[in-house]
């Protein structure tokens, strides 16, 4: 074999597999992306029921209660709008009313978002970087954030990046306690 | 004074190294032995005085100097002394002199065992390590000094984050860092072959063994964090995908690819530009990984708090190198020569598809990480790239990969014979088959997909084997034949097999995991018991005890299976008075591979507790794969061809003379 025979052999091949690459992730993107909402983009756009996005915001003060079995209902607010939040399972250890907060999840029949995954950071003057660019953008940046979040660059020391497990994630159980 | 010490010594490396980037060159320029050989002593002395300004961070800490800004943020008087030590890189500012201090260790390393490299190219590599380093230290002086002072200083620190407090934080960075910055070694090799347009075989001899290390300790390290997460986060998850463990996984990829492409080098003398430019891409991969962790610029679970200088600074030192190095080897590449000619079957075409999968999934990978951003950026939407993403993408391109693992030590250099090959494979593939038939009656139906994957992890272990049994005459031959020839097989060849069979490990680990993985959750009172997976946990009771820097509730479970004792355990909750947060400590019931996992949610006004408990079966094989694989890589580069200062033999000597 050539070298011209050998060169177009490992550039077919390269060819071969970078197609194959290419093909899986336009199949991936069509239906594994999840995009971030906040509840004012879903009051706007309409969201279908059951497709999946993460849902940011604060957790609107005096909206969390406690049902049987774990279950958790919750509003997360923008300013602007309101969206209820079922979740069922353990919250993080940081999950406070008044806080930061994304969950991910998708909207039932009736426009409550059922969250199966709710994420929220090990830090307690944490605000989510998507929440806070989006209260942002709406003109909902409270001062007091902006104080918690200088008072974070201040000290410079939040979580260390070369230092793995920095957030908690609770795990819901959308089919019930035991799986 | 320790902090003016420090910082003094910082300064006077990055002089040393300034004068390490420059003066080498002009020697090899001049052909001027001396003057070369300067990079020697500078890398030597970078390394001491590095080592002293760590040293000071180190005892800063130790000493609860709450003078010192990096101290009073990180540390707390009350704290455990492995801590105190753990915390000095717990930190941003800590963590780049840690990065730095390892990068001069390399560079002291190739200093004293390079003596059997020419001189000019030692002084080349070293020129390059110093370019590398002084980029770093004025980032860190510049940006993020470690050492600074506070005007009025406060009684008591503010403590570490409380999930760092864990014996992790002693391995996982370090580990991680030695892989990091261990390619940056191959990356200087790649590039003072480029300046110098000189490249053979024996460079390909030079660059393996500190691959190797690098790629040791990188498995390592992101196997450990991998064992962190899983057991200090509290639900049992050990992969995320999120953007900083890709930023791991990336020149993890990279390295495996450069790690077999340098052999097909060393061997073969093919494939030189690809190599070059993998040891380039590799180190690129790991400044992208640190600039993603230090710049800010992902939303991550190791976000952590930003300073746009630092992002615009490191992004500046990304492009100069990534640029710069690939600039240099589009000018310089096609000066190479090129190497030997091998047929598309054969152990050098095998290596080459291992390759062509490595990095494709790494492009894979980095785009799934780059992707958001650059959406974010460019159409202003946010969204998420995670786990699904990658099953459909990652997934079946490393099942490609595995499904080709065992051919390749077995197929001859130069010209292979498939056909043979896959004779001499028919027991392990038969193997695997079987496998896939009793794990699909055992679970009777389910998905499909588990069985066949497990089936696959089989056949790459039994692949392995069968290399060895065919490589020593197990069957074949008397026994004593057998052994003989075992101790005079290459090291390299065990290497290889613990390696692959260390992937059929994880992969069945994996695949058992995240398929029969069982799961309870629900609010307990004392009394109450839980039935999972066999085991019965009944909850005795919950009691609280103080802790050195923190409270903690520690709630106590009595463990029994079929009616018998097995053991107790005792998950806790922390909570840390002086950051106001906690912690959930998991409890690990370990039999054989599989682990029982109890951690606790929230108590409640009435005396119950949210309690987590999964069964994982096979969980550990995860670890141990890598762990495995991590086993070969040292027992390849015990091999006596990679041995460092190893006599050479003579004719390679006389080849291997400066061209001048």
């Amino acid at each position: 074999m050539t070298r011209k025979q050998r060169r177009m052999t490992i550039i077919g091949g390269s060819l071969a597999v970078l197609a194959l690459a290419a093909a899986l992730v336009l199949n991936a993107l069509r239906d594994s992306i999840v995009f971030f909402s906040t509840p004012t983009m879903v009051a706007e756009k309409h969201v279908e029921p059951g497709k999946r996005f993460r849902l940011g915001g604060l957790v609107q003060p005096g909206s969390l209660q406690r049902g049987d079995n774990l279950a958790v209902t919750f509003e997360v607010a923008d300013g602007n709008a309101k969206l209820p939040v079922a979740f069922k399972g353990i919250l993080p250890d940081l999950f406070r009313e008044g806080q930061g907060v994304v969950a991910e999840g998708a909207l039932d029949a009736n426009g409550v978002f059922k969250a199966d995954t709710v994420l929220a950071k090990h830090d307690e003057t944490y605000m989510p970087k998507d929440v806070a660019d989006a209260l942002k953008k709406q003109g909902h940046w409270k001062d007091d954030y902006g104080a918690q979040s200088s008072a974070t660059q201040a000290s410079g020391t939040q979580a260390s990046g070369a230092a793995k497990p920095a957030a908690t994630t609770a795990q819901g159980n959308p089919q019930g306690a035991v799986r | 004074m320790i902090a003016e010490s420090g910082h003094y010594a910082l300064v006077l490396a990055l002089a040393l190294a300034l004068i390490q980037s420059v003066v080498p060159l002009i020697g090899a320029r001049l052909g001027d032995a001396a003057l070369m050989n300067v990079a020697r002593s500078t890398a030597l002395a970078q390394l001491l005085f590095v080592g002293a300004s760590f040293t000071a961070l180190v005892m800063l800490h130790v000493n609860s100097d709450f003078s010192v800004a990096n101290v009073y943020e990180n540390s707390h008087s009350m704290k455990p002394l492995l801590y105190k030590i753990t915390g000095v890189w717990g930190n941003h500012e800590g963590s780049m002199l840690l990065w730095v201090s390892i990068l001069a260790l390399f560079g002291g390393l190739v200093a004293s065992f390079g003596n059997n490299l020419p001189l000019s190219l030692r002084a080349h590599v070293l020129a390059v390590q110093a370019w590398i380093a002084s980029a770093f230290y004025l980032f860190i002086l510049m940006t993020s000094n470690p050492f600074l002072r506070i005007v009025n200083p406060p009684i008591e620190g503010r403590d570490l984050n409380p999930v760092l407090q864990d014996i992790g934080l002693a391995v996982h960075p370090p580990m991680l860092y030695l892989g990091y910055v261990g390619f940056s070694i191959s990356f200087s090799f790649a590039i003072a072959a480029l300046m110098e347009g000189r490249i053979d075989a024996a460079w390909a001899r030079w660059v393996r063994p500190w691959t190797l290390v690098a790629w040791i300790f990188l498995t390592l390290g992101i196997a450990m964090g991998s064992y962190w997460a899983y057991y200090e986060l509290g639900w049992g998850g050990w992969w995320f995908w999120d953007p900083v463990e890709n930023a791991s996984l990336m020149p993890w990829l990279a390295g495996t690819a450069l790690l077999h492409s340098a052999l097909v080098m060393e061997k073969r003398n093919a494939l030189k530009v690809w190599t070059i430019l993998l040891s380039i891409l590799t180190f690129s991969l790991s400044l992208l990984g640190t600039f993603l962790v230090r710049s800010g610029v992902i939303t991550s679970v190791h976000a952590f708090a930003t300073d746009p200088t630092r992002g615009v600074f490191i992004l500046l030192i990304l492009c100069l190198f990534i640029g710069g190095s690939l600039s240099l080897f589009a000018g310089r590449a096609t000066s190479l020569k090129q190497g030997g000619l091998f047929a598309p079957i054969s152990r050098e075409g095998a290596l080459v598809l291992n390759n062509l999968l490595l990095t494709v999934a790494c492009a894979v990978v980095l785009f799934g990480t780059l992707y958001p951003l650059a959406m974010e950026m460019l159409a202003d939407f946010k969204m998420s790239v995670g786990a699904p993403f990658y099953n459909l993408t990652f997934a079946p391109l490393f099942v490609l990969l595995l499904l080709a693992v065992p051919f390749g030590p077995m197929l001859a250099w130069k010209r292979g014979d498939l056909l043979g090959v896959m004779q001499r494979l028919l027991a392990a593939g038969v193997a695997g088959l079987v496998v896939v038939a009793i794990v699909w009656a055992w679970v009777r139906g389910g998905s499909a997909l588990a069985p066949l994957a497990i089936g696959l992890g089989v056949f790459v272990i039994a692949g392995a084997v069968t290399d060895l049994v065919e490589r020593t005459g197990l069957v074949r031959l008397p026994f004593a034949t057998v052994l003989h020839r075992a101790r005079g097989l290459p090291r390299s060849a065990w290497g290889t097999a613990f390696a692959h069979a260390g992937l059929g490990v994880a992969l069945i680990g994996i695949v058992c995991e995240t398929t029969w993985n069982s799961e309870y959750i629900a609010t307990m009172k004392p009394n109450d018991v839980a039935h999972v997976a066999g085991y019965d946990l009944k909850l005795d009771g919950l009691f609280q005890r103080q802790g050195p820097n923190y409270r903690e509730m520690i709630a106590e479970f009595r463990i029994s299976r079929d009616g018998e004792a097995v053991t107790v355990m005792t998950p806790s909750k922390r909570s840390f008075t002086t950051r106001g947060s906690s912690t959930t400590e998991a409890a690990l019931l370990t039999r054989g591979a599989s682990q029982l996992y109890v951690s606790l949610g929230d108590a409640t006004a009435e005396g119950a507790i949210a309690v987590r408990i999964y069964h994982k079966p096979l969980v550990l094989l995860i670890w141990w794969g890598p762990v495995l694989m991590a086993f070969g890589g040292v027992l390849s580069l015990s091999d006596r061809r990679l041995r460092v200062g190893a006599p050479k033999p003579a004719r390679a000597k006389q080849r291997l003379q400066p061209a001048e």
